[in-house]
């Protein structure tokens, strides 16, 4: 049995038996039973994999298994995984296990809105283990659906509008990255869909990758929140449940700077080095303006929305450096970014579950009232301005030392404009901060409100610890990293 | 040299304890542990600094680098990666004994001073925290190391400024302070970032093909480090943060404002100096011109000061200013021939960490005792707190530069070296500290000598024209008065240390002689200043500093408002980069990009609207669309035929 299959199978097999729950208790134990597998899942496959590499296996991927299912157009269920996909793998399950503890006392219907989270979950792990173009893609497809239904019906706000834009905007996006696949299987003579084969052929002709190229990268950039494509990730985290902002920012965002990666520049080099610097042009611009933006907002989420769009746009800035540093770090802030923005969320609903509002004006000496939520808030804070000893200092410094490698004018200007966000993230981050957790209480009401309860705290603490976890020992996972990266530039230019 | 890592893992140990579960333990419990972790701390740092010492000299007698730990800790590439480890070198081992001792001095005040206090084992925790990153930072084994702990010490500065943090001074200073420090740091993360690309690695010692490689890039990579250091440092125009960094704690400002962290960025020029000196000697030049202007402008702000922390404060950022115009002026490695500033600089940096840490502590022993921090409500208190009062005499004679005292030694050999460098730049330092001798008297007097606030008050009180009986100053308790007597007592002899014999430009043993002219000027000069201050302030308020007001009532009001550059960072920061910027790129964001592809929605929207029409469902109206289509179709047909 392939343990590969095992991260579609368990959430699959979740699905039916949260539909015969009939109690909340059943529908909490049967996610956090489901959940639990598949952390230890790929805690498992983790210490597999890299006792695997420590034995002097150096296949690009391993675990590989394929299950033809369509034939005429040689569609498989191939799955494998490399560090990179391993380092998601991971990143998903701390996401989707500290998501449940987030919703942990979600109202009403618990058990639909776990059953969509689950099916979410499917396409999420789905597209991290293929590594078949239309496979991925559809599992790519499963992610979004599931969002439109979680933001629409459990979100806040103007919840029918965002969700509504969000899953517009990603289809719309996965409209390109449809043609974009399309492209690239008849381009490379439409033998195969499996993404390694095609890489290994290398054959697609350089006048086919300039159209296929930018459509792909597009398309997958609009979940990675490309500048001019990524209204969406304000509204559409600011309407959404917990649980939901935590998964999205967390992890779905992830798959666009992963499929950027694993399917734009991998297949089609040669254009990835030569229209690299239209969307290095776009994603410095990401960069700095969301940062920027963020400076101004007065909505908790806008301005982790913002900031998310700052961070993703270092991901892909970083992606289009392609050297092995650069790549490297941007998967690293994938990872960082993943786990920070998921506590910031988590902390943010926390809070706006009891306060009511995110608006910043409105809010006054919360260390006082909250003071576990308010530690948690600063501690997420200087971990998403780069503090030493989270995560988020590791992935940008990675970054923007891989991308001094690159040593001409235009690179290096970018990577200087891409570096003052650094500062500008302690703007807006502090400027929160000191806004809203210290001071003297101001409202009568927010004076009565409680501390974090269990199921928070234990969420909390959790990503905290996975956070300093990679900010203190950084070399494990650098390298597990750099293994896959590695690999994939190594394909890209013999 | 092994036991040097538990230097470090002390104090972050003690941090992790008293974050972790210091909620939960009595007052008296956390202050101990802190304190206690600090007392080792410190006998082990100067157990290594003496074993160093006593060791670390090589064949040719110079004191060489020993590295007892260094691991990669995040590889890079394949050449470039991110160590962490442990180096010992004679200004490290300085800065360990300067770091603990003050530290353990602090800690021990502190149980005094925060007594009581909410959040008392926070404020241990931050204390340790601060101390773990400022060890890190002076034992760094390289820039990047050394950048790491910058930034923690950096975010410890944040939080012990930000303690009162219900206080809206005390926010907003910490959040000036951390972003002005870190807005500096972009400048030296992207020169450590040129320095690492072009030399290939971030030691501190790159190889002479290295920095051949490097060429002309490096004193640009050197020029933006500095920048960094002189945002720790506040170096002008960075050192707006600086005095309002003292809403926090006093015994903080003595500790992280005054002795240590602010001087991380002249450490850093110290650390890198071989490379500035040989490669990029008009970078040092700048860095002696900025400095020496920097110790001008702060000298010219204390001078009216009215809050005595802030006095304090401009003083630091013009004793920092000497001795980063010590190293500034510095022409050569050997100390014999044009590398004396180096030495001088460490030297001052070791004395200037006694006396000014004993200034703070005894302003907090003040503030303490009546409650403000402004002059107006101080005044003879020499006959209240009778140890306070010598002890801050002793840190006066020693920063004015009177001889016995430890500032005079030091001080005159950056004098000296000044002198070496040009005679102007000689002259003009030899003024500025004419000029520190004058506020820090102006100070003493204030506080210790006038009219006594209290007596006022009290004539007041028995009056009956205020209603609350006012509060008697007094002696501090032990716990504080015990680490004011020991810097006092180190401020009095340190200026003995055979200093040179163990820092010097290139780690050879000097011997420091003075310059019996130069000494004499400067001293002459110190009492010029200290005479002017006796006749200006020493009875309260004489008729020379009424007339003083008047004449020079402008200069005087902008020198308060310290030349106003404050709002011109405000204005830019607030007017500028919010107003112009920020918020026209968030307003953009909504209303152009998002409204266009609203507006795409929208057009999709109409168009179905126009097109719906069309399935009306109308039997007949469909007829009349068959019927014309058709009618179409066959004219087109019959025509093409």
């Amino acid at each position: 049995m392939n343990m590969l299959i095992l991260f579609i199978i368990i959430p699959i097999v979740m699905l039916p038996a949260l539909w015969a729950c009939r109690k909340e208790a059943q529908v909490r134990a049967v996610m956090v039973t489901g959940s639990t597998l598949l952390l230890l899942l790929s805690a498992w496959l983790t210490v597999d994999f890299i006792s695997c590499r420590n034995a002097g296996n150096n296949d690009i991927m391993l675990y590989t298994a394929s299950w033809p299912w369509y034939e005429k157009l040689n569609i498989a269920l191939s799955v494998g995984v490399d560090g990179i996909s391993v380092a998601m793998l991971l990143l998903t399950s701390v996401i989707v296990f500290t998501g449940v503890f987030a919703s942990w006392r979600i109202r009403p219907m618990a058990k639909e809105f776990f059953l969509w989270y689950t099916l979410l979950s499917v396409g999420v792990y789905g597209f991290f283990v293929s590594t078949d173009l239309f496979t991925m893609f559809m599992f790519y497809e499963t992610a979004l659906i599931p969002m439109y239904l979680l933001i629409g019906v459990w979100g806040s706000g103007k919840k029918e509008y965002s969700a509504m834009k969000l899953t517009l905007m990603l289809m719309g996006g996965s409209a390109f990255l449809l043609m974009g696949i399309l492209g690239i299987y008849f381009g490379s003579g439409a033998t195969t869909m499996n993404i390694h084969e095609i890489a290994a052929m290398n054959n697609i002709p350089t006048a086919t990758q300039y159209i296929f190229f930018p459509l792909t990268f597009i398309g997958f950039g609009v979940l990675g929140a490309l500048f001019p494509f990524h209204t969406w990730s304000p509204d559409g985290h600011a309407s959404a449940p917990t649980s939901v902002s935590m998964l999205h920012a967390g992890v779905l965002m992830k798959l666009g700077g992963y499929g950027c990666f694993r399917i734009a520049m991998y297949l089609m080099p040669q254009a990835a080095s030569d229209l690299a610097w239209i969307f290095i042009i776009l994603t410095t611009i990401s960069v700095v303006y969301g940062a920027l933006s963020a400076i101004s907002q007065t909505d908790l989420k806008y301005i982790n929305a913002y900031s998310s769009v700052s961070h993703c746009g270092l991901v892909l800035f970083a992606i289009l450096m392609m050297t092995k540093t650069a790549c490297t770090g941007a998967i690293l802030q994938m990872l960082s970014h993943g786990l920070m923005t998921a506590l910031f969320f988590a902390i943010i609903g926390m809070i706006y579950g009891r306060t009511h509002t995110r608006d910043i004006k409105q809010m006054r000496g919360l260390m006082k009232i909250m003071p576990f939520l308010a530690v948690g808030y600063v501690i997420a804070g200087l971990a998403n301005l780069g503090l030493p000893g989270f995560s988020g200092f590791v992935a940008e410094m990675t970054v923007f030392a891989g991308a001094f490698e690159v040593n001409d004018t235009f690179h290096r200007t970018v990577t200087i404009i891409a570096c003052t966000s650094i500062v500008i993230t302690a703007v807006y981050i502090l400027r929160v901060v000191g806004r809203i957790l210290y001071g003297e209480p101001e409202n009568e009401e927010h004076k009565k409100l409680s501390d974090a309860t269990w199921d928070e705290r234990f969420t909390i603490i959790c990503l905290v610890i996975c956070v300093a976890a990679i900010g203190i020992a950084p070399m494990w996972v650098s390298s597990l990293i750099a293994d896959g990266t590695g690999n994939v530039l190594a394909n890209m230019f013999p | 040299m092994e036991q040097s890592i538990f230097i470090l893992i002390l104090p972050l140990l003690s941090f992790l304890v008293l974050a972790l579960a210091g909620k939960k333990m009595p007052h008296k419990l956390a202050g101990t542990i802190g304190t206690l972790s600090l007392a080792a701390t410190a006998i082990l740092a100067c157990a290594t600094a003496a074993e160093y010492f006593a060791a670390g000299r090589n064949g040719a007698a110079q004191f060489t680098d020993i590295m007892p730990y260094n691991i990669a800790w995040l590889p890079l590439n394949d050449t470039l990666s991110i160590d962490m480890g442990i180096l010992l070198s004679p200004i490290s081992a300085m800065m360990l004994i300067v770091i603990t001792v003050i530290s353990l001095m602090v800690h021990i005040y502190s149980l005094g001073y925060m007594k009581g206090e909410r959040g008392f084992q926070r404020y241990y925790a931050f204390l340790s925290l601060f101390t773990f990153s400022m060890l890190g930072l002076v034992v760094a084994t390289n820039i990047f190391q050394m950048y790491i702990f910058w930034e923690l010490v950096g975010v410890s500065s944040y939080l012990l400024i930000g303690f009162y943090y219900t206080k809206p001074a005390a926010i907003a200073a910490s959040k000036k302070a951390f972003i002005v420090t870190r807005f500096a740091d972009l400048f030296f993360l992207i020169g450590i970032l040129i320095y690492g690309y072009y030399t290939g690695t971030f030691s501190f010692t790159p190889t002479e093909t290295a920095i051949a490689a490097a060429g002309t890039v490096l004193p640009t990579a050197l020029m933006l480090m500095f920048i960094g250091g002189a945002g720790k440092s506040a170096m002008f125009p960075l050192h707006i943060w600086l005095p309002d960094a003292m809403e926090g704690p006093t015994p903080v400002s003595a500790l992280i404002h005054a002795a240590t962290m602010v001087v991380a960025g002249v450490y850093l020029v110290a650390r890198m100096f071989p490379l500035f000196v040989v490669h990029a000697p008009e970078v040092l030049h700048a860095i002696a011109y900025i400095g020496a202007f920097t110790a001008l402008y702060a000298a010219v702000v204390a001078c009216v000061q009215t809050d005595i922390k802030r006095v304090l404060a401009f003083s630091t950022i013009s004793q920092i200013a000497f001795m980063m115009v010590a190293l500034g002026v510095c022409t050569s490695t050997d100390p014999h021939e044009g590398g004396l500033g180096y030495m001088a600089s460490m030297f001052h940096l070791f004395t200037h960490a006694m006396f000014k840490g004993l200034l703070f502590l005894g302003a907090g022993a003040i503030i303490h005792a009546v409650h403000s921090n402004e002059k107006n409500h101080m005044g003879g208190l020499r006959k209240y707190m009778p140890i306070t009062h010598i002890t801050f005499l002793i840190a006066c004679l020693a920063i004015a530069g009177i001889p016995p005292f430890s500032g005079f030694f030091s001080k005159d050999e950056i004098i000296t070296a000044c002198y070496g460098f040009s005679t102007p730049m000689g002259l003009f330092m030899s003024g500025v500290a004419a000029m520190t001798a004058f506020y820090m008297f102006r100070l003493y007097y204030l506080i210790f000598w006038g009219k006594s606030h209290y007596a006022e008050q009290v004539e007041l009180y028995k009056a009956g024209k205020i209603v609350e009986e006012p509060h008697k100053p007094h002696e501090a308790p032990a716990a504080m008065t015990i680490p004011l007597v020991f810097l006092a007592a180190v401020t009095c002899v340190a200026g003995f240390i055979p200093f040179g014999e163990f820092v010097s430009s290139n780690g050879e043993a000097y011997t420091i002689h003075l310059d019996s002219t130069i000494a004499i000027n400067s001293t002459l000069l110190a009492i010029g200043g200290i005479l002017l201050a006796t006749v200006m302030y020493a009875t309260g308020n004489s008729r020379i500093t009424r007339v003083v007001n008047v004449v020079m009532h402008e200069p005087i009001k902008a020198a308060y408002h310290r030349f106003y550059l404050d709002e011109v960072w405000l204005f830019i920061t607030k007017k500028v980069i919010f107003n112009c910027i920020s918020r026209p790129i968030a307003w953009f964001d909504r209303n152009v990009v998002d409204a266009s592809l609203d507006l795409m929605a929208r057009a999709a929207q109409r168009l179905g609207t126009l097109v719906r029409p069309l399935q009306s469902g109308n039997i007949q109206t469909y007829c009349i669309y068959f019927l014309s289509g058709a009618l179409a179709i066959m004219l087109v047909l019959l025509y093409i035929y």
